[in-house]
């Protein structure tokens, strides 16, 4: 063990320093902490919902419906007699699953092109930044909602949907960052000494166009989130009877008269982890990337 | 400036038309037979002969996207499945009640945040400052269509101060109708406002031209709005067309939970009842706003910015 912790300062010198800011970074700031507190919480009840949930989230029952929340029901029951609560914490493994697996596939799509396009050059440039130009002037959740409207709901189409409203973002990052380091002089001298390019790629461009494009991820797992949960609400998203904190919303909207209580959980839930996913990404952001702090 | 106003309007022709191809891409490459989307599973192969021979979807690609700009040029977006009315009219019919919800939720939203944002800057750090800050970073968490829901469970249905649902009749009652959609949407803009307001604000105040108007004795009053706000406008500005945008997309969700017409609740009922040429249409006005919204935010630079006139 000690001769472990003795060298691992050598063989990862960056690496400390960084987490290390990231840290004093989340311990310095009370709200950060309750925000990694809460999303530590969301982890759990989304990998041990089966055991949490008091009822099965798709069981109806026509005799209790619309209940008021009692201990029975901690959040009532719907129109169609389901547990509120069940729903809602079988429905956060969907807004867990959106929130990280969009955001990573994006910044991978994302980054490949990027990268393409600005070690490239040329025409593969040019037409690809017109592309991306053009994607970034819709809003994500427009585009999403325009892509859906063609796809329909489901859980891969709204993988793809959420992927895909993200890639341009992480296309110009990627870009930009890739046109910058390739005028370092490692890599021009990389190029000199004749190593071939998809070892540049890999080993000299990629490795120092991370950090952005991981603040980035971080900062767009909140916006997946809402994403997930405004298309579920559009009912282009997850669809019913499996529960999603957007559709339990869109139920509740349909059933405003019988009980408020499905939209007041399912939406503060959404508030409380896009806040908190929103505070851990702008740590992160302040650790790996100070330069684009907003403080 | 006419010039600069020329040369930006023939940039956006090449836009209108790679526009045009991704979404005729979208609708007829993706995935997925358009006929079977629109006509379902159970469709017979007589069913969806028909279908593709009506849309034109036997015709060879090229031709295809030809007539489809076309139509887009012409304004001929075909016909509703479900209702046999021309999309035109559709859009025609709830085109208002979208711009409207945008106009009224941009208007409050800028009367909120700029002052927010003014406040915040002038009280750095101190109470107002974090305030301020909370209050932006609860409007960037706060799901629009959830705030749209309590604002209509608590003034709709409990209090009764406001229609449940509906566009309303003439300019008052329609005014009355919009109201706590747009509140809703002016919510979420008000804190990205603020905030941008703020941080330009403050960059600007720490310029020397500020030094040395607080040096030659000028009323901080003066300071602020006459060489602070008016220069921290660009910024504010450019944030105001993303803002915009966002509002046209938050009216989407806005617009089902206020059961209002609109663009959005057009777009999002043709989805449900795959009402093709219907979403297809939705989507190109879409589109189109996002492309005339850029162009309108550049022109509003020149007026605001006049450096921008000599490249």
């Amino acid at each position: 063990m000690t001769s472990i912790t003795e060298t691992s300062p050598h063989l990862l010198a960056p690496e400390p320093s960084r987490l290390q800011a990231l840290k004093s970074i989340i311990l310095g700031r009370p709200g950060t902490i309750a925000a990694v507190v809460v999303i530590a919480l969301l982890c759990i009840v989304a990998v041990f919902a089966p055991m949490l949930a008091p009822y099965d989230p798709l069981t109806q029952s026509m005799l209790k419906i619309n209940r008021t929340p009692s201990w029975e029901n901690w959040l009532g029951t719907d129109q169609f007699g389901r547990d509120v609560l069940s729903r809602m914490i079988y429905g956060s493994r969907n807004s867990l699953i959106f929130g990280l697996i969009s955001p990573f596939c994006a910044a991978v799509i994302g980054t490949t092109l990027g990268v393409i396009a600005g070690y490239f050059g040329g025409i593969v440039d040019r037409l690809l930044s017109r592309v991306i130009d053009l994607l970034l002037a819709f809003p994500e959740l427009l585009l999403a909602i325009m892509i859906a409207a063609v796809l329909g709901g489901g859980f891969w189409n709204v993988i793809f949907v959420i992927t895909i409203a993200f890639v341009p973002g992480f296309a110009r990052v990627a870009r930009a960052q890739t046109l910058a380091v390739k005028q370092e002089p490692y890599v021009e001298a990389a190029i000199s000494v004749g190593v071939r390019t998809p070892v540049i790629i890999f080993r000299h461009i990629i490795p120092n166009i991370m950090a952005p494009i991981v603040v980035l991820m971080m900062l767009w797992v909140a916006s997946a989130i809402r994403l997930e949960a405004s298309l579920s609400f559009l009912g282009i998203g997850t669809q019913p009877p499996n529960p999603s904190w957007g559709n339990i919303i869109k139920d509740g909207l349909n059933n405003i008269f019988g009980s408020p209580w499905p939209i007041i959980g399912a939406g503060a839930a959404i508030t409380l982890v896009v806040l908190s996913f929103n505070l851990v990404g702008d740590a992160v952001r302040d650790a790996l990337d100070p330069s684009t702090s907003q403080n | 400036m006419a010039r600069y106003l020329l040369l930006r309007l023939a940039d956006a022709v090449p836009t209108v038309f790679l526009v045009l191809l991704l979404v005729f891409i979208a609708m007829r490459i993706l995935p997925g037979d358009p006929a079977i989307a629109a006509l379902g599973d159970m469709a017979t192969t007589e069913q969806l002969q028909l279908f593709r021979e009506r849309m034109g979807l036997n015709d060879p690609l090229w031709l295809q996207f030809i007539n489809f700009v076309k139509g887009v040029l012409t304004l001929d977006f075909g016909t509703s499945m479900m209702s046999n009315q021309s999309v035109l009219g559709l859009i025609l019919y709830n085109l208002p009640y979208t711009i409207e919800l945008t106009i009224v939720a941009m208007l409050i939203g800028i009367l909120l945040g700029v002052p927010l944002g003014v406040i915040a800057a002038t009280n750095r750090n101190k109470a107002p400052d974090s305030g301020v800050r909370a209050f932006s970073l609860i409007g960037y968490a706060i799901p629009d269509f959830y705030l749209g829901a309590l604002l209509l469970i608590t003034f709709s249905l409990n209090l009764g101060w406001f229609p449940i649902n509906g566009g309303g009749e003439g300019f008052a009652d329609r005014m009355y109708h919009v109201f706590l959609p747009a509140l809703t949407l002016a919510f979420v803009k008000a804190a990205f406002i603020g905030r941008l307001t703020r941080t330009s604000l403050l960059e600007v105040l720490s310029k020397d031209y500020v030094r040395t108007a607080r040096a030659k004795g000028a009323k901080e009053n003066r300071v602020i709005y006459g060489h602070g706000l008016r220069n921290a406008l660009l910024p504010i500005t450019t944030g105001l067309g993303l803002s915009t945008l966002a509002t046209l997309s938050g009216s989407v969700a806005i617009e089902m939970v206020f059961n209002r017409p609109g663009i959005g609740k057009l777009l999002i009922s043709a989805i449900a009842e795959r009402d093709y040429a219907v979403i297809q249409g939705g989507i190109v006005v879409f589109a189109m706003f996002v492309v005339l919204i850029n162009l309108m935010m550049d022109l509003v630079y020149i007026v605001v910015d006049p450096r921008i006139r000599m490249k």
